[in-house]
């Protein structure tokens, strides 16, 4: 091989690997990622059954019900629309009712209430998720040190 | 009193800080042997200063001095003492300290053990070093200052966050900022380089020692990091594609890359410009963790209290550098020399393939990571990228990597034979399939793709031991002969074979526990049973227990094989007295690779209480991958042609930029 054949082998083996990476990218992107919504946007943009969302929140006074086994309901409210949830398994330590929360799921076809399959509340007592202070914020209704 | 006189300190360094900034280059650029023996003396001088002011905030924490605002925000009197003492850096200013800590700990070294540098190098290394140290000092005194005093003192401190208090806070930071700032070394080289505007093959020497050291000390961190976050969480999982996780993943995935280049440069003296932009680029992603970490534009479980001003702050120091570094790479890459000529399969050849395959991983992780900001700063949709993405992208490009890696030590320099290397592979690809055939032929309702991934981590296991068997001649040489030669193998190949090992053994346990791990969720009453793997776990109840600073409920389990009890296993939920804040503290049985993991949720009325139990077959194979990476690192670093160093002074001096053929 001459020494342009050996650049040209190199630089066309870096081109289709990247490349590739780049579809994978641009293809993953299109499916995999997941829009974070607030309960007013629900109510407002019609989310459709079976889509992926994550849908943020404070849990509303007085909501959670445990049922019998390990399914738990409760509300997500930004104060102006809520949403009901439904959730099997453990609760993260730091849920409360009157605390943000971030759940993910979706909601299914004919029916309201949205199955959650992961509950994500905050590491600390200082700490609300960064989604959920700004769509409170964005009601109005934030009540943490405004920074 | 110590504590104003750690604040002294720091300002103190700040200057000396500034001084090495300046005077170092100046001597270098005049040949002033005055000047640029400032550079030594200074960096000595920061690394007494840096380390006092750590010692008198850690001092305020082991004596919970209240009056320090820092040590009242994170701290509490009834703290078992190694917690006291880790708390140092459990918090945003406190790990600000560690982290200048141990980037003046590098310059000193580099002080100390820089003697056969030429005079030049070494003041340009240092002034690039002090660049870094005075932005950063002069970002925690301004923003961040650790000994902010409180009038009145209060009297009780509001306690560190539970999920810190654990003998991973003690470890996982220092590890993790080792590796983290100590690609700051090679950043300085790379920078040095190209204000010096010359670099060789003795360049790559000095710099590929800090790279090991800096990339032993990141692997071992991040596996503490996945270790800890495992049993602390609750959650079961390892790795979450978490942005902070990535923050740190992608310096490493650069590391990784940097380290196989710069052999390529110290052996063969190409790939130089190559070399010197991913040392920058590493030490970049570093720049860019810290960011992430500290600024608040994520949300995760490392990121500190936020402050807008502290981001903007950062994100100045990472455009200076960041940009500054490009700049002048942009106007010096094309003066440094191209190197040795190689053919595309060849050592040098396959180094090129792991460059490109980890950094394009690297930029698809940075597009996970950065995309949701900046979709959100452009249209104000928020998203998330999880695991989906990150298995879709990074996946792929990772398994023709696997795939590629036993090939690579077995080529020849400059140009080898692949058909010759396959053959001497053969015995490897054999034992990968058999084990995949055995494990989808065994494994009931293994998936396929589990059995070939399985078959892929023993491939690079086998293929490690290829490289050493063939490297002392088995089946070519007699036994005596075979084992001089393999006690004469240079440490570097040993620790690169161990490292190569280790990622098969991680590419095992992740393969492993992905496809079979099983969960289940249960409500458990007193007596009742749950089953987890081979194993039966049998509910015996709640007790409180007190701790120190909390109190707990402990759930107590009973584990069983085939009826008879061969262990028992504690879970916990803990409710820390100062800040009411419950955590979950998982019960671990581990048996073999095995684990059987339990977490405790809510209790329920009527004595019973949610259970998570999880199987984790061969699940700490991951971390032992990792400690092998890790040992190879350290292997490789004692190779003696590192541990002597530079080359002896007798050889040709460098050669000056244009002049290399």
């Amino acid at each position: 091989m001459t020494r342009k054949q050996k650049r040209l082998a190199i630089i066309s083996g870096g081109v289709a690997v990247i490349g590739a990476a780049v579809l994978l990218v641009l293809f993953a992107l299109q499916d995999q990622i997941v829009y974070f919504h607030s309960p007013t946007d629900i109510v407002e943009k019609q989310i459709g059954p079976d889509t992926r969302i994550r849908l943020g929140g404070l849990v509303a006074e007085k909501s959670v019900v445990r049922g019998t086994g390990t399914k738990v309901e409760f509300v997500v409210t930004d104060t102006a629309n809520e949403v009901a949830i439904t959730y099997t398994g453990i609760l993260p330590d730091l849920f409360r009712e009157g605390q943000g929360v971030i759940v993910e799921g979706a909601f299914e076809p004919g029916n309201p209430v949205f199955v959650a399959d992961s509950v994500l509340a905050k590491h600390d007592e200082n700490y609300m998720p960064k989604e959920v202070a700004e769509s409170l914020k964005a009601q109005g209704v934030w009540q943490g040190e405004e920074k | 009193m110590i504590v104003e006189l750690g604040h002294y300190a720091l300002i103190m360094a700040l200057a000396t800080a500034l001084l090495q900034s300046v005077l170092p280059i100046i001597g270098a650029r005049t040949r002033d042997a005055g000047l640029m023996g400032v550079a030594p003396a200074a960096a000595i001088a920061s690394f007494v200063l840096i380390l006092f002011a750590f010692v008198a905030l850690t001092v305020s924490y082991v004596t919970s001095d209240f009056s320090v605002k820092n040590v009242w925000e994170n701290s509490h009197s009834m703290m078992p003492m190694i917690y006291k003492f880790s708390g140092v850096w459990g918090n945003h200013e406190g790990s600000m300290m560690l982290w200048l800590l141990i980037l003046v700990f590098f310059s000193a070294l580099v002080a100390f053990f820089g003697g056969n540098l030429p005079a030049t190098l070494k003041s340009n290394v240092l002034a690039v070093q002090a660049w870094i140290t005075s932005a950063f000092l002069t970002f925690v005194l301004l923003t961040s200052n650790p000994f902010q005093r409180l009038s009145p003192a209060p009297l009780e401190g509001r306690d560190l966050n539970p999920i810190l208090q654990d003998i991973g806070l003690a470890i996982h930071p220092p590890m993790l900022y080792l590796g983290y700032v100590g690609f700051s070394i090679c950043f300085s080289f790379a920078v040095a380089a190209l204000i010096d505007g010359r670099i060789d093959a003795a360049w790559a020497r000095w710099v590929r020692p800090w790279t090991l050291a800096a990339w032993t000390a990141l692997t071992a961190g991040i596996a503490m990091g996945s270790y800890w976050a495992y049993y602390e969480l609750g959650w079961g999982g390892w790795w979450f594609w978490d942005p902070v996780e990535n923050a740190s993943f992608m310096p490493w995935l650069a590391g990784t890359a940097l380290l196989h280049s710069a052999l390529v440069m110290e052996k063969r003296e190409a790939l130089k410009i190559w070399t010197i932009l991913l040392a920058i680029m590493t030490f970049s992603l570093s720049l860019l963790g810290t960011f992430l970490v500290r600024s608040g534009v994520l949300t995760s479980v490392h990121a500190f209290a936020t402050d807008p001003t502290r981001g903007i702050f950062i994100l100045c120091i990472l455009v200076a550098f960041i940009g500054g570094a490009f700049t002048l790479f942009a106007l010096r890459a094309q003066t440094l020399s191209p190197g040795g000529l190689f053919a595309p399969i060849s050592r040098e050849g396959a180094l090129v393939l792991n460059n490109l395959f980890l950094t394009t991983a690297t930029a698809t992780v940075l597009v996970g990571t950065l995309y949701p900001l900046v979709l959100e700063a452009i249209t104000g949709a928020k998203i998330s990228v999880g695991p989906p993405f990150f298995n879709l992208t990074f996946g792929p490009l990772m398994i023709p990597l696997l795939l590629a890696v036993p090939f690579g030590p077995l080529l020849a320099w400059k140009r080898g034979d692949l058909w010759a290397v396959t053959q001497r592979l053969y015995m490897a690809a054999g034992a990968a399939l058999l084990v995949s055939l055995a494990v989808i032929y065994f494994a009931t309702g293994a998936p396929v793709m589990a059995g070939l991934g399985i078959g892929l981590g023993v491939w690079l296991i086998a293929g490690s031991l290829t490289d050493i068997a063939m490297r002392s001649g088995v089946g070519k040489v007699a036994l005596p002969i075979m084992w001089r030669r393999f006690k004469g193998l240079p440490r570097s190949a040993f620790g690169g074979a161990l490292a190569h090992m280790g990622l098969g053994v991680s590419v095992i346990g992740i393969v492993a526990v992905t496809a079979f791990a099983t969960e289940n969720v249960v409500t458990m009453k007193p007596g009742e049973t749950t089953v987890g793997g081979p194993f039966t776990l049998q509910f015996e109840g709640l007790k409180p227990n007190t701790g120190p600073n909390y109190t707990e409920l402990q759930g107590r389990f009973i584990i069983l094989r085939d009826g008879q009890p061969v262990s028992h296993l504690t879970a916990a939920k803990r409710v820390f007295t100062a800040r009411q804040m419950p955590t979950t503290e998982a019960g671990i049985y581990t048996n073999g690779a095995n684990q059987l993991y339990v977490a405790l949720g809510d209790e329920l009325p009527g004595g019973g209480v949610v259970v998570r139990v999880w199987w984790k077959p061969w699940v700490t194979f991951i971390w032992f991958g990792a400690i092998f990476m890790s040992l190879g690192g350290i292997v490789s670093l004692f190779d003696r042609r590192l541990r002597i160093g530079a080359p002896a002074k007798s050889r040709a001096p460098a050669v000056a930029v244009g002049q290399e053929t």
